[in-house]
């Protein structure tokens, strides 16, 4: 197989590769925080945050980390970035904080994170590992960002706290609940592995 | 070198470092955090309390099941005069923690005002006891119905209908749980904080 450019590298993350849709990898979040646009946003771009620089040093260290703790040094580096991106949050941004609860901290085990780590950082130079985290974090953050549009659309009738809908919308409030999370990332996957489908017939 | 040695060295590098990054931002994050916090907390003993009085914390210490708990309350003074207490009251609502920051009279057998501190109850749904999106006129109609609600005996909470007598309020459609939680936790809270106030 032929090598990738760092471009491509970057580009597979947003659709072909896509963390949610394609490899399913970080539901938990994806399906607990996206409630509201600002929440998913959010969510998003602390995982990306986190994934970017944990990949830096991942693949800057790939040689000097023995194989067999790889995973913990990953962790306790996935970890540390997770931490600052907390701390962050909690004051600078004390709103969004709140509201995300304890999804910030469980960044630490979501699995695309980890996974890019173990499939990609590890076996790659500095430059194409960060295309790839930034490819990987901005799919992550487009799909969450979308779904959770769509979740607050319907469910409060409002997106980014504006009130779009008009007064004689009536809004569905399951799709604010659990349940909404799962029928709305449910048509989002159909929906991507369809367009996928018509793509290669 | 060998790689047991190695193994040892490059974790225990790894975690003294992430230790010490994480340290210095400690440092830097946390007088931000704690002044956050803060100002909520004075923000909401403000908001309770009756305005232009002075406020003295008085702080009490109980022992409960063997464990010691400290209750912190807020005296508000006009002329001299006791006009409120408010403290902090807490207990389980459908799926979290409710805080609430309460204001009584000083016989306390009337609710002043009530104000919900936290909360992560259903969204769209037990949400509605600190902010009710689809009441527009008034999103915070279900923690204002406590302004001046009497007591005793208990306070009570009536589904569907407009709430009679001075110690009864209505619970919010679909989140009865969390509405009868607070009905709950003020019950038992505010009686218990009087007897230790009264030690």
């Amino acid at each position: 197989m032929k090598e990738k450019t760092a471009i491509q590298e970057f580009v597979k993350g947003i659709w072909d590769e896509n963390p949610v849709l394609v490899q399913l990898l970080g539901l938990c979040p994806t399906l607990a925080v996206t409630v509201s646009a600002e929440n998913g946003l959010a969510m998003g771009l602390a995982a990306t945050f986190v994934l970017l620089s944990s990949s830096f040093l991942v693949s800057m260290f790939r040689k000097v980390i023995p194989g067999q703790v790889r995973i913990a040094a990953y962790i306790v580096i996935i970890a540390t970035f997770v931490t600052i991106a907390d701390r962050f949050l909690a004051a600078f941004a004390p709103d969004i904080s709140k509201s995300l609860g304890p999804f910030i901290p469980l960044i630490i085990v979501n699995c695309m994170i980890l996974g890019r780590q173990e499939a990609f950082s590890s076996k790659n130079g500095i430059w194409r590992s960060l295309m790839d985290a930034l490819g990987m974090g901005l799919g992550f953050t487009l799909t969450l960002l979308v779904l959770s549009s769509i979740r607050e659309i319907l469910g409060s009738g409002t997106w980014f706290g504006m009130n779009i809908m008009g007064e004689s919308f009536s809004p569905w409030g399951v799709m604010i609940l659990p349940p909404g999370a799962f029928f709305a990332l449910g048509c989002l996957i159909a929906g991507a592995n369809w367009i996928n489908s018509r793509r290669k017939a | 070198m060998n790689n047991t040695a190695k193994i040892i060295i490059v974790l225990t590098l790894i975690t003294v470092i992430s230790g010490a990054v994480l340290a210095v931002l400690d440092g830097y994050t946390k007088p931000r955090i704690d002044a956050y916090k803060n100002k909520v907390m004075n923000e909401a003993i403000h908001e309770v309390l009756p305005q232009n009085v002075k406020v003295k914390t008085i702080k009490k210490t109980v022992k409960e099941n063997g464990e010691e708990l400290e209750y912190v309350f807020y005296e508000a003074k006009k002329n001299d005069q006791i006009v409120a207490y408010a403290f902090q009251v807490a207990g389980g609502g459908f799926q979290s923690e409710l805080v609430i920051m309460v204001s009584v009279t000083p016989d306390f057998s009337e609710i002043i005002n009530a104000k919900i501190l936290a909360q992560v109850e259903t969204p769209g749904l037990g949400t509605k006891i600190e902010n009710d999106p689809s009441n527009k006129d008034n999103p915070t109609w279900f923690i204002d119905q406590f302004k001046g609600l009497k007591i005793n005996p208990e306070i009570t909470y009536v589904k569907n209908a407009k709430p009679s007598g001075n110690t009864e309020i209505q619970a919010i459609t679909g989140a009865t749980i969390s509405s009868a939680a607070i009905v709950r936790i003020l019950n038992t809270e505010i009686k218990k904080a009087k007897t230790v106030l009264d030690k």
